[in-house]
């Protein structure tokens, strides 16, 4: 595999359950691809399809009711299908996942250096005299003040923004290229949050790993991520890199989702610019635009037609001429500009 | 009416204690001061934020105010009436005024019940409604929440979480209060969602001329509703004043790194420098001696290591609670 060749590609991949209500179709037939080294946030709300899709990339939708098809392929290896035997092989050593709450990667009976060290036996012939060193210095690595000490603490002894570290530095542990992260600071505090952000922005740079952020957030993003994906009812509604989305987002969507933010600097608005109605359930997606029901923009075209990305770098799936978006996305950010 | 204006609620040294293990011997049990001699003022048609970190104590505080939690000590006077002291059968007409509004509509909602019954019931509870005054009135009410008549007749669990939540706004409604206190009404909703009901809040208080005190963790949802905030910190309030003030020159170096530490969704204020700071918050259970911010503050001194800083006006209607004021 040629260094410049992308870390994860992702194609059509589509994840559905078979439910007494029919067919649930999670997500609907994405495409994505991530770079060595680059971290991509990937924003939406509840039902969105976002935690949903990091899960099939680490193979864990083993529902008997779940369908997952497509292809997913992680450093030119395709991972649909592949054996549990050889998946082990690459998650928790070449792909490693963090969650919103790190209790539900911690055991409360064993020592956080323990738990560390079991991760790296793992995958690595290690003895666990050799494996502790290891665990004091991933420890150290994300910011744990006393390494030495915490290492034989348990979970229960830590603050929430220290458990969340230790889960880090377990993942961590066998430098994996790709880190996937389930709203990871969401279940934090704001100055915790600001420290883990601060970690995951320098883990490319102290380990080399690509890291794929699902948030609601799209502070988060701003603050980490080099690429938006922003994704609803199961697919993704517009991508791009985060200063081309931030100053010009191209889908309604992604407008409703910065004017349901209040503003932290300048005047405030007499009424924040809500998106109508609530997000659509996952069995009984709208015909055509799954955004229709609730654009401000929605013509006849978008109750039938779906809307497919289209665009260079900056792609967004919507029915409106890209011509009217971009004019109105510049109308937005001097507006925006003028507020300030 | 009154000539000197007074405020609605006003809390002094307001103090909420817990006392924590299950030890016999009381010298081995513990005290946590969930709330330390809090006073402030709510004025008739303010909304006053508090926001702080978890375990800062401002849902207990928010809970003290409407005497849903019992206090351990200091005062609280509704309209100038002091009601720290009042038993249940007392606070039952003050009821009607105060309401509170849950961060979980669904735990506040029984399950079982139509939602026009648990509409109805502060009506039953408080007036004599025939049934179809009492209907009308639900209707009334679903219809200012922006749901319709139609849904008094479905459970809760047929509605979104938003929709929930209008429930709840509408039976805290119900009675026409003065005042209304929301405990993170908005932060387990979708963004897009939690913006409907920020916009609804404010449409109600226009409307029917409440007072809010508004708790929440998500400092820009405080910024977009609050006209004025408090900032507390380990049980105590740190710095309150007028919202736009606290926020654009925050005082208080807890304030200004909270403040800081908020991800902002634009890609030129995220590059800007940022105040982390350093470690976790303390155990209420053990807080640091003098000023309780002192361990994490970066411009702390040997004198807030040992002396506590009290809340001062500095103002314009600001108070912090600080020896070295930032920004001064």
């Amino acid at each position: 595999m040629s260094a410049d060749a992308p870390l994860l590609v992702v194609k059509d991949l589509t994840v559905s359950f078979r439910s007494d209500e029919g067919l649930v179709r999670a997500v609907g037939g994405i495409s994505f691809s991530v770079e060595q080294r680059e971290i991509v946030g990937v924003v939406g709300e509840s039902g969105s399809g976002k935690s949903q899709t990091l899960l099939a990339i680490m193979g864990l939708i083993d529902s008997p009711n779940a369908i997952v098809s497509g292809s997913i392929r992680f450093m030119g290896q395709e991972l649909i299908g592949l054996k549990r035997r050889a998946l082990d092989a690459i998650r928790g050593r070449q792909i490693a996942m963090i969650f919103q709450d790190p209790m539900s990667a911690l055991t409360p009976v064993h020592t956080i250096g323990n738990q560390i060290a079991e991760q790296v036996r793992a995958h690595e012939k290690v003895s666990a005299k050799a494996a502790r060193p290891r665990a004091v210095q991933l420890l150290d690595a994300v910011g744990i003040a006393n390494p030495d000490r915490v290492v034989d603490n348990y979970p229960h002894q830590l603050s929430g923004g220290m458990r969340q570290r230790a889960v880090i530095a377990m993942a961590l542990s066998c430098n994996p290229a790709l880190l996937v992260a389930d709203e990871p600071t969401t279940a934090l505090d704001v100055t915790v949050q600001a420290q883990i952000l601060e970690l995951i922005g320098r883990l490319r740079d102290q380990f080399g790993s690509a890291v794929i952020l699902v948030t609601h957030d799209l502070g988060v993003v701003a603050e980490v991520a080099d690429r938006v994906l922003v994704m609803y009812g199961g697919r993704f509604v517009e991508e791009g890199g985060k200063s081309s989305v931030f100053r010009a987002p191209l889908h309604p969507y992604t407008w409703g989702l910065f004017g349901s933010i209040p503003p932290m600097e300048g005047p405030r608005p007499a009424r924040l610019a809500a998106i109508t109605g609530i997000p659509p359930s996952l069995s009984d997606l709208p015909k055509g635009c799954a955004f229709s029901p609730r654009c401000a923009f929605r013509h006849d075209a978008c109750l039938v037609q779906l809307p497919i990305m289209q665009g260079e770098s900056h792609r967004a799936a919507c029915l409106l001429p890209e011509t009217t978006r971009r004019q109105f996305a510049v109308q937005r950010a001097g507006g925006v500009e003028m507020q300030r | 009416m009154n000539a000197v204006p007074r405020p609605l609620l006003r809390a002094g040294d307001l103090s909420k204690r817990y006392s924590v293990g299950r030890s016999i011997f009381p010298a081995q049990r513990r005290t946590v001061h969930a709330v330390d001699t809090v006073s402030l003022d709510i004025w008739p048609g303010e909304t006053l934020g508090i926001v702080g970190e978890s375990g800062c104590g401002k849902s207990t505080l928010g809970r003290c105010l409407v005497r849903l939690t019992e206090i351990s000590s200091g005062s609280l006077e509704f309209e100038g009436r002091d009601i720290s002291e009042a038993s249940q059968r007392q606070l039952r007409p003050l009821r009607r005024q105060m309401q509170m509004v849950f961060q979980d509509p669904s735990a506040s909602l029984n399950p079982r019940r139509r939602v026009g019954d648990l509409l109805a019931d502060p009506f039953r509870i408080h007036e004599r409604l025939s049934a179809s005054e009492m209907a009308d009135r639900v209707a009334d009410l679903l219809r200012r929440v922006d749901l319709s008549p139609q849904h008094a007749s479905r459970y809760p669990h047929e509605f979104s979480g938003g929709q929930r939540q209008r429930i709840g706004i509408a039976r805290a409604l119900a009675l026409r209060p003065r005042l209304i206190v929301a405990d993170e009404p908005v932060s387990a909703l979708d963004v897009s969602i939690q913006a409907q009901i920020v916009n609804l809040l404010a449409d109600l208080r226009e409307e029917f001329n409440l007072t809010y005190v508004f708790i929440a963790h998500d400092l820009s949802v405080v910024r977009q509703i609050s006209s004025r905030v408090a900032v507390m910190y380990l049980g105590s309030i740190v710095e309150s004043g007028p919202t736009d003030e606290v926020f654009a020159a925050p005082r208080h170096h807890y304030t200004a790194a909270l403040r800081s530490a908020v991800p902002v969704p634009s890609i030129d204020r995220a590059r800007r420098g940022r105040l982390v700071l350093k470690g976790d918050l303390p155990s209420p259970m053990s807080p640091p001696s003098g000023c309780r911010f002192h361990t994490r503050c970066p411009a702390a001194t040997s004198l807030c290591r040992s002396e506590r800083p009290l809340l001062q006006s500095i103002g314009e209607g600001r108070l912090v609670a600080c020896h070295h004021p930032a920004g001064g």
